[in-house]
């Protein structure tokens, strides 16, 4: 095996060589030409989740955008929580631009949490878009009715069963926002997915949940008009300067913040505080990424992210987009750089606070 | 039901839509694709939607969704051939068909299996849509009442049909299903994500195995080997002339038959978290218990595929609700479907709690393309039967190795790894241990789907219900005891009880002879060793993951205590008892070539792929089994392997696929389809 992967290594830095060598050459053109090409966007979940809708409805407007129209594909590699995948991109270098990954909070939660199947780097790769995204929580009639008579204090005593898929998942930051409400919630795992909590919710067995924006638009609205769930509060959006503001796609709902600002024992200030946001920030605004690989060259990355641009700047996509990914900000350049860093750079006060909350509360022993 | 009055004008809005003659085009369109990727073993709905997703966005919503019901409706009717002519399960869908369509293509009445089998789709799948026309307006409230303890007795209950499947020694079908129920829990746990007979250092455990893969290697590989072993055509006899026209009557003599079954399809798919896998078992079990000669079953009985065919398409019409209605997928297909749908047009249907209000006009256009659907697949497959049911008369020998390329292929999906290719190999020679010595592989299988579901919904009912008994004694028990649970406990009890009186009389794997002690014995002891191992293992995951472990503990302690038993009757009985099964003795005469030498053509093409990769290594198989162990020219064999490579090829380029790779690979960079 070490011969293999000493070979392997070799093959490697010869590749790279030959790919600096041919970016040099390249250098002074304007973006690449990906005419007659395929381009092949590497999924690391399965044909059925949430990054496969994702991917599916880029992938068209990404094709007709870029230089020379080639076909995009969607691969998907899924295995091992998508760190299988992942760890296949970063042993992939950069050779023509044909090749893509798509990322999402799912791998980011357990490079964040030091999971040790974790072999790639975030920052050996190249950022060309950032999808966000949102949550809801909402809770059933009855105690919804006692939340607005006496705020979260007033069903500080109930026992809440609640649908996870896992405490290190991107539940993670509905888990610990009702725990620093004092909530007393008990995940009960083992759920395939988040419309699964959401029918353990309609058949009265979860009396507490949370949906991502697309989820609860198609999912809970229904719900909400015929009386059976009230939204709670939502997870809130970032804006310029890294501020917790409202969600633009419910913008009638308060925060998480404003909830916690109201309810006592519940600060928005130190440890407990910083480790939530700083797992929201990775989980949700910048949820879903697309990245060139490691030793992509300038022009490659210009010439992606002003596909991605125009796909964004065609007249039709605030309503494509709204219908199919919520209402979130579609980030490039500089500002997906940006939501990289805070999705991918977690204070370390953060994460071991997080790492002892999991060990402490559920048991979860990473390293 | 206060949605009557829109729903009649719906669903002629619904008719009016389909009875175009381009809707009707794309229907048949996706129908015909459907079919050839259900007639290839291991590939169903997902590699087909798959396929179709790239053209999906923008599409007319009418002629996408025609084009992707098509596709979907009818790969559980295609892949009847594969499950009949080849013994191998062509998808989840009809494993229950092979118990005893296989042994009717071996006595020649394949046509007449297949045509009986494809009425029985098409009946089902008619019947599914009549039934969700009406059912779907008042759905909503019914599938609600399915909560966890409701969702884990159905589970149970679909356990129970392991004891009419047990075989001649039920015990010996009982430890089979907990061997079942053990695969199902390697990897991690879905409550604490503790890892179970795996480590991280073998990710590929760690995710578990996947279904693909396991009723490839437990029917497929083992029925390739025997075959190939004795060296003949499939059919051990001429095909019985006119046999398609017997088999529409061998359907309508059963009809009531099949309409039980096939509600019993349409209501279990209904449910959503089940995925409808267990339909065709379930169908299965009820098809013995309620017949009144029994002694036939597992040996080419008509109205063992009339049941199970019966199901299958009628669940596809189910699990159209839970994924309308809740925007819940049934299956994997169905999650592909959901995504799909929402690229048609300008994304005006959003499938989900709004479809009925909103689209109820295109939800009523979906439940009868579907059925619309079953009607042209059955047609052709029809049609076909008679022409493809003559494989069943070619020396297998030429028909393996292409067999082999597929099945290898189609668990390749599964994870895209080389992994893969092992499992299948493991999962076979397991598979192909468990026909020689007359354990139940429907059991095991029935314990593997199982297992999953058993385990989550127990460990979350368990914690539903002690949260519902802090609140209260009273509430708890309602919980756990609701009208639907105690009918489904009077339900499983009575299909035990029945089960296990009648099993004796139904060998899922035929009659066999007894040899000596030695082998089985053998054999036992390695069975008790993996379920010791099991138990060891679980025992080590600490106390905070409890959850991950009380499952395999209980059941790996069920599996030692049958086997301690198991060992001691074999101590106790004469060589010539049923536990001795052995079917070496019985196929000695038969038998041309050993088990391990035909075995290590498919180990060596698996050592070949290690170091060469898939295409490169499966050039030198095919030439080199087609020379040596079928014996025809090099210029048949180059042929052949080329035929072989070049549609495989077509099939991974269509599907965008790679193939597995080997040690060559990773040192020199060769251009698809050799990377």
């Amino acid at each position: 095996m070490s011969i293999v992967n000493s070979t392997r290594r070799i093959a490697i830095v010869c590749a790279a060589a030959a790919a600096s060598f041919a970016t040099e050459t390249a250098a002074g053109g304007h973006g690449i030409d990906l005419e007659g090409k395929t381009v092949e966007w590497i999924i690391p979940f399965s044909e059925t989740g949430g990054s496969a809708k994702w991917a599916n409805f880029y992938a068209p407007l990404l094709s007709e955008a870029l230089p020379g129209n080639p076909t995009v594909v969607v691969k998907f590699m899924p295995g091992a929580g998508s760190t299988k995948g992942a760890n296949f991109f970063q042993e992939q270098n950069y050779e023509d631009g044909t090749l893509i990954f798509g990322s999402s909070g799912s791998t980011q939660f357990p490079y964040l949490l030091g999971d040790p199947r974790v072999k790639y780097e975030y920052s050996d790769w190249n950022v060309v878009l950032a999808s966000g995204t949102g949550g809801v929580a909402y809770l059933p009639p009855d105690l919804a009715a006692e939340v607005a008579k006496g705020g979260a204090s007033a069903i500080a005593g109930e026992d809440f069963i609640y649908g996870s898929q896992g405490a290190t998942r991107l539940d993670l930051v509905p888990l610990l926002a009702w725990e620093m409400l004092g909530l007393n919630v008990e995940p009960v795992f083992g759920i395939k997915g988040r419309g699964d909590g959401r029918l353990m919710f309609e058949r009265g067995e979860a009396n507490i949940d949370y949906q991502t924006s697309s989820s609860f638009l198609g999912g809970v609205v229904p719900l909400v008009e015929a009386g059976t769930a009230f939204p709670w509060f939502s997870f809130g959006a970032l804006d310029g300067d890294g501020n917790i503001v409202r969600d633009p796609t419910f913008p009638e709902m308060p925060t998480f913040k404003e909830v916690c600002e109201e309810t006592d024992g519940c600060e928005t200030t130190g440890r407990r505080w910083e480790a939530w946001k700083a797992f929201f920030v990775a989980g949700f605004p910048a949820q879903k990424m697309v990245f060139l690989p490691n030793g992509a060259p300038e022009e490659a990355i210009k010439t992606y992210t002003e596909a991605f641009e125009a796909v964004k700047s065609r007249a039709d996509f605030s309503e494509i987009s709204a219908k199919r990914l919520g209402k979130y900000l579609q980030l490039t350049g500089s500002e997906a750089q940006g939501a990289l860093a805070s999705a991918t750079q977690v204070p370390a006060a953060a994460k071991e606070f997080v790492v002892n909350w999991l060990n402490e509360r559920y048991g979860v022993a990473l390293n | 039901m206060d949605m009557l009055p829109t729903a009649i004008p719906a669903l002629s809005d619904a008719f009016g839509m389909i009875l175009q003659p381009i809707v009707f085009g794309y229907l048949a369109l996706g129908v015909c694709m459907g079919l050839a990727i259900g007639v290839l073993p291991g590939l169903g709905g997902i590699a087909g939607l798959s396929l179709l997703l790239p053209f999906m966005y923008g599409m007319e919503p009418l002629l996408g969704l025609a084009l992707m019901v098509g596709m979907v409706a009818v790969v559980p009717t295609s892949d009847t051939f594969a499950s009949v002519l080849m013994g191998i399960p062509g998808s989840s869908a009809s494993q229950a068909t092979v118990l005893d369509g296989f042994p009717m293509a071996k006595r020649g009445r394949a046509a007449r299996a297949l045509s009986a089998a494809f009425v029985s789709s098409l009946f089902g799948g008619i019947v599914g849509a009549v039934f969700l026309t009406i059912f779907i307006l008042a759905a909503r409230p019914i599938v609600l009442l399915f909560r966890t303890p409701e969702l884990l007795m159905i589970t149970v209950f679909g356990l129970s049909m392991v004891g009419i499947l047990a075989g001649r020694v039920a015990l010996k079908g009982i430890v089979a299903a907990c061997l079942g129920l053990l695969f199902g829990t390697i990897g991690e746990g879905a409550s604490s994500g503790a890892l179970r007979m795996s480590t991280y250092d073998t990710p590929y455990l760690a995710d578990g195995l996947k279904l693909v893969i396991v009723g490839l290697g437990i029917f497929a590989v083992p029925e390739i080997i025997a075959l190939l072993r004795k060296d003949k055509a499939i059919s051990d006899r001429a095909p019985l002339g006119g046999g398609w026209a017997d088999g529409i009557r061998d359907w309508w003599v059963n009809k009531w038959l099949s309409v039980r079954c096939s509600l019993i399809g349409v209501m279990v798919g209904v449910i959503p978290g089940l995925g409808g896998s267990v339909v065709d078992w379930i169908a299965y079990g009820h098809t013995v218990q309620t017949a009144r000669e029994k002694s036939e079953f597992g040996k080419g009985d008509v109205r063992g595929v009339i049941g199970p065919e019966s199901s299958n398409n009628a669940k596809e019409g189910g699990g159209l609700v839970p994924t309308l209605l809740f925007g819940i997928p049934g299956s994997g297909s169905m999650a592909i479907f959901i995504s799909a749908v929402a690229l048609l047009g300008s994304g005006q249907i959003e499938i989900g709690p709004s479809m009925l209000k909103f689209n109820l006009d295109f939800t009523y256009a979906i439940v009868w393309l579907l059925a619309l659907a079953n009607v042209i697949g059955t047609l052709i497959c029809i049609t076909a039967s008679g022409g493809i049911a003559k494989l069943t008369s070619i020396r297998f020998a030429l028909l393996a190795p292409l067999l082999f390329t597929i099945i290898s292929f189609a668990a390749f999906q599964s994870r895209q790894d080389l992994m893969d290719l092992v499992a299948l190999f493991g999962i076979g020679l397991l598979g192909i241990m468990m026909r020689r010595f007359d354990w139940s592989r429907p059991a095991f299988l029935i314990g593997f789907v199982l297992s999953d579901p058993a385990e989550t919904y127990a460990n979350q009912a368990v914690q539903i219900a002690n949260s519902r008994f802090r609140k209260g004694f009273n509430e708890g028990i309602e919980y756990i005891f609701s009208p639907i649970v105690i009918v489904l406990i009077l339900v499983t009890l009575a299909a035990i009880v029945v089960g296990l009186r009648q099993a004796k009389n139904i060998s899922p794997e035929g009659n066999i002879q007894s040899g000596s002690k030695r082998a089985p014995l053998i054999f036992l002891l390695a069975i008790l060793g993996y379920i010791v191992a099991a138990f060891w293992n679980a025992s080590l995951i600490p106390d905070f993951s409890s959850a991950d472990r009380v499952f395999p503990r209980f059941v790996a302690f069920v599996g030692i205590i049958g086997s301690i038993i198991l060992f001691v009757q074999m101590m106790m009985n004469p060589e010539a008892h049923a536990l001795f099964s052995d079917r070496e003795k019985q196929d000695s005469d038969s038998n041309g070539y050993g088990l391990w030498p035909t075995l290590a053509w498919f180990a060596g093409l698996l050592a070949l792929t290690s170091l060469l990769g898939f295409i490169l290594a499966l050039a030198a198989f095919l030439v080199s089994f087609i020379v040596i162990r079928a014996g025809k020219s090099i210029s048949f064999a180059a042929v052949y392997a080329a035929a072989a490579i070049v549609f495989i090829c077509m099939l991974a380029y269509l599907l965008n696929r790679d193939f597995p790779a080997g040690l060559l690979q990773s040192l020199v960079d060769l251009p698809w389809p050799l990377k």
